[in-house]
């Protein structure tokens, strides 16, 4: 018997990854946008993820519609109860969106759409880790539906979460940056990426240390043997992906810098991960209960099996064809 | 006033509101996405370099439209649950697996390739180029084939049973997938979108027709251009428009068959008929089930509806009260959505003639019409819409889930101050959009300075060998 839902748990967790390293990385050049000035930096920022911001931001459409199609149940409770942060991660990211397009048709050296380009990415980082903090908090479940009101996802540590997420898509940004550029807008990012580094460390430690005592299953896989066993690489490996990180940002070339900070990000995910299992919905609704009839979850399994390894390959195959520097010269839509 | 301070109604002008705006940008696209690639095809095949620069120049309006697309559809994909979250839980294992394919076999093709379509054709070399725009647009086709199987499974429900919790669990994904009124629904929406974006093209060169002909032109203006744009335009009009009318017809028939109500509300029939006459205009009375100030054709609508000059035409009268869709929004959009349809045959024939006489660049009152209809396929695709949509209620999923047992256990301040918010937004950010649109339209083709034989060697694979690199800046710097 194959176990369906746990597979498309894990297809979900691979959607919503691939979203926050992808366009983490260019909701992080967006973010940098307010600290960097001069029109031709900007030019050479927005130019170095233009024609990949599309696809990148499809993947959470993907965990959005995939959480719909393959756990009805978590996507009817998640909705309602983050309600005021979803609308304003989207309003923010319709924003955004349109900038990338919008700027390009503003010549003078003033551009009301940088503005605009740097506030919507902001904010939807900032909503996001909202997101991110009201589920790892928990939501109250009455039968099949959100049991609180519209503002109970307010708190101080999705406040928290809401800020380290703006710190570590900044750390994404620059380190993207960093291999994507060259002369003195190379430096202004490495300069940002170490202090988003700095900054990103320290947040995830903070997260880290106080997540074990929000729910009694979380503590119970970090601090208990042997469970502790199989856990405690994971901080580990941090440790080493922060010196990786320190050391990449150093070096003029490459991507390893960018690298190490997905390692990161990755692990972090990876500790949620372990946290929420088997919950989708921490102490309220476990993967299981959450998951369409069998009968659904095939059907879409069939043509996910086909098409994820496609898209994979041809979004590889589209970065490498922009792989590179960008230059200073390189125009978009003129 | 009490109808706006209830969630489920706030909740319904919000989803109306914000697919209402997002249609109007995958029609244009769907449309253009198919041109473009016509036009990628013609240049490799003909190696006449009009084909590149009509393709430049569509290519800028293009992305300007996919990017409005992109984000507000992300909205709706999340509507579902913020809104709708019961519906959500009730019907997610049908349309979420169908959405599902929606993004997988669409959203990342088009957004894979756009950047290659868009930026990449000295990278990648012509073929290449050309497969991408091909795979954008066979993505935008795909995106309509999954969202229009969603949108019929609502209203011609099939292939599934109802469980214990009151989700709809699928027996059948074939029947699901081709539910009754699927492929009425696709033809009749992919023919739209074509009319839709012919209209627009045709409207855009008919305008550069007229301001070249008043005389003063610019040698960089791409005379050839515009002519073939306002050519390929009205051959799309004179071809498709007769064909969109007998697809209308077809799905109108298949709507009798499965939603009656449906056709009662449009046609504006409160009582059963027999005969029944066709009601060009009136004002429907919905409190009193009456229309008033009726003008009407005898026996016209026995005729249409039954293709018999005596058959029976139901009206809502033969169905309960409780679940009568309201008249009025359905009865106006369709007579909208049909003078359109027969507006547009009208200019189709209209440039046969002129082609045949050999003045279809001279005729300055046609080109003045084709303007004017620019942006009629919009008007008409929105009506259309609120034709199928108004007409499916009371409900959601037809005769089986109620739009109020459908909504989310959200507070109607919630979806009130968001709803606000949205119509902002919106309009401030879309109207900047179309603003930009229009200004691009306003700008006349032109010649390229850079043709495709640039010196560059032309390769099937997309990889370019050091070699030429050192090429690549100054070739790109004008792409």
């Amino acid at each position: 018997m194959i176990d369906y839902a746990l597979i498309w748990a894990g297809l979900i967790a691979f959607a919503v990854l691939a979203y926050v390293v992808l366009d983490g990385f260019d909701l992080g050049v967006g973010i940098l946008f307010s600290c960097v000035k001069g029109k031709d930096n900007r030019d050479q920022m927005m130019n170095s993820v233009a024609p990949v911001w599309d696809g990148n931001e499809t993947w959470l459409i993907l965990g959005g519609a995939g959480l719909f199609a393959v756990f009805p149940l978590a996507y009817a409770i998640i909705m309602p109860a983050l309600y005021i942060p979803i609308f304003t991660m989207l309003l923010a990211l319709v924003f955004r969106g349109v900038a990338f397009e919008f700027r390009w048709k503003v010549t003078s050296e003033k551009n009301p759409w940088d503005k605009v380009f740097a506030g919507g990415s902001t904010v939807a980082a900032f909503a996001q880790g909202i997101v991110l903090g009201g589920l790892i908090e928990g939501i109250p479940v009455d039968g099949r539906a959100y049991a609180g009101g519209w503002w109970d996802w307010l708190t101080p540590f999705t406040i928290f979460t809401g800020v380290s997420l703006v710190i570590g898509y900044t750390l994404l940004g620059a380190t993207w940056l960093v291999s994507k550029t060259e002369g003195a807008l190379q430096e202004t990012a490495k300069r940002h990426a170490r202090t988003a580094a700095i900054g990103t460390l320290f947040c995830i430690a903070a997260v880290s240390l106080y997540t074990p005592f929000l729910h009694a299953h979380f503590a119970q896989r970090w601090f208990q043997w042997p469970e502790l066993f199989y856990v405690i690489p994971v901080p580990l490996l941090v440790v080493a992906c922060a010196w990786a990180l320190f050391k990449g940002i150093r070096r003029p070339r490459g991507v390893n810098a960018y690298l190490a900070a997905v390692g990161i990000f990755t692990l972090s995910y990876i500790g949620l991960a372990i946290s929420f299992f088997p919950y989708m919905i921490p102490s309220s609704v476990t993967l299981w209960e959450a998951a369409a009839p069998d009968v659904s979850l095939k059907f879409l399994l069939i043509g996910a099996a086909f098409l994820i390894p496609i898209i994979l390959t041809y979004t590889a195959y589209s970065y490498w064809v922009f792989r590179g520097k960008v230059e200073q010269s390189s125009g978009y839509h003129n | 006033m009490e109808w706006f301070f209830e969630a489920v109604n706030l909740a319904r002008l919000q989803f109306a509101f914000t697919v209402a705006f997002h249609i109007i940008f995958p029609v244009f696209t769907i449309g253009l996405a198919s041109f473009l690639f016509v036009l990628n095809l013609q240049h490799l095949r003909t190696q006449n370099p009009v084909y590149l620069d009509m393709f430049n120049y569509w290519k800028k309006i293009f992305t300007l439209s996919f990017g409005m697309g992109v984000v507000s559809g992300i909205v709706m994909s999340y509507q579902f649950g913020t809104n709708w979250s019961v519906y959500a839980d009730k019907v997610g294992p049908i349309l979420g697996p169908l959405i599902g394919y929606e993004v997988l076999s669409a959203f990342f093709l088009e957004a894979g390739f756009l950047g290659v379509m868009l930026f990449g054709r000295k990278r990648v070399g012509a073929k290449l180029h050309l497969f991408a725009t091909g795979m954008v647009a066979l993505g935008t086709l795909s995106s309509g084939f999954w969202i229009l199987s969603v949108n019929s499974w609502m209203q011609t429900p099939a292939g599934h049973t109802i469980n214990e919790l009151g989700q709809f669990v699928p027996v059948d994904w074939f029947a699901v997938i081709f539910n009754p009124s699927f492929l009425h629904r696709l033809a009749h929406m992919i023919l739209a979108a074509y009319l839709t974006t012919a209209f627009v093209v045709g409207g855009v060169a008919a305008y550069h027709l007229l301001k070249t002909r008043k005389g003063k032109v610019d040698p960089s203006v791409n005379q050839e251009a515009i002519r073939k744009m306002f050519s390929m335009a009205m051959w799309m009009a004179a071809i498709v428009a007769p064909i969109q009318i007998f697809a209308g017809d077809a799905h109108g028939l298949n709507t009798l068959k499965y939603q009656p109500m449906k056709i009662a509300a449009l046609e504006g029939h409160f009582e059963s008929q027999k005969p029944a006459g066709l009601v060009l205009f009136g004002i429907p009375n919905e409190e009193e089930a009456r229309m008033d100030y009726k003008v009407e054709i005898p026996l016209l609508g026995s005729l249409i509806l039954r293709h018999d000059l005596d058959g029976e035409v139901q009206g809502l009268d033969a169905f309960p009260r409780e679940d009568w869709p309201p008249m009025a929004p359905p009865f106006y959009a369709f007579r909208v959505m049909v003078g359109i349809g027969f507006l547009m045959l009208g200019i189709g024939i209209w440039s046969l003639v002129m082609r045949k006489r050999g003045k279809l660049y001279e005729a300055t009152k046609l080109h003045k019409a084709a303007i004017i209809m620019a942006p009629s396929g919009f008007i008409a695709v929105i009506s259309g819409w609120i034709v199928t949509e108004v007409g499916r209620q009371p409900f959601t999923v037809y005769h089986l889930l109620r739009t109020a047992d459908s909504v989310s256990p959200v507070d109607a301040p919630a979806v009130a101050a968001s709803l606000i918010a949205f119509i902002v937004v919106y309009f401030a950010l879309f109207g900047a959009g179309i603003r930009y649109i229009l200004k691009q339209m306003h700008k006349p083709p032109v010649y390229s300075e850079d043709v495709l034989h640039d010196g560059s060697p032309e390769r099937a694979a997309g990889f370019v060998p050091p070699s030429i690199t050192d090429k690549r800046a100054t070739s790109r710097s004008r792409a």
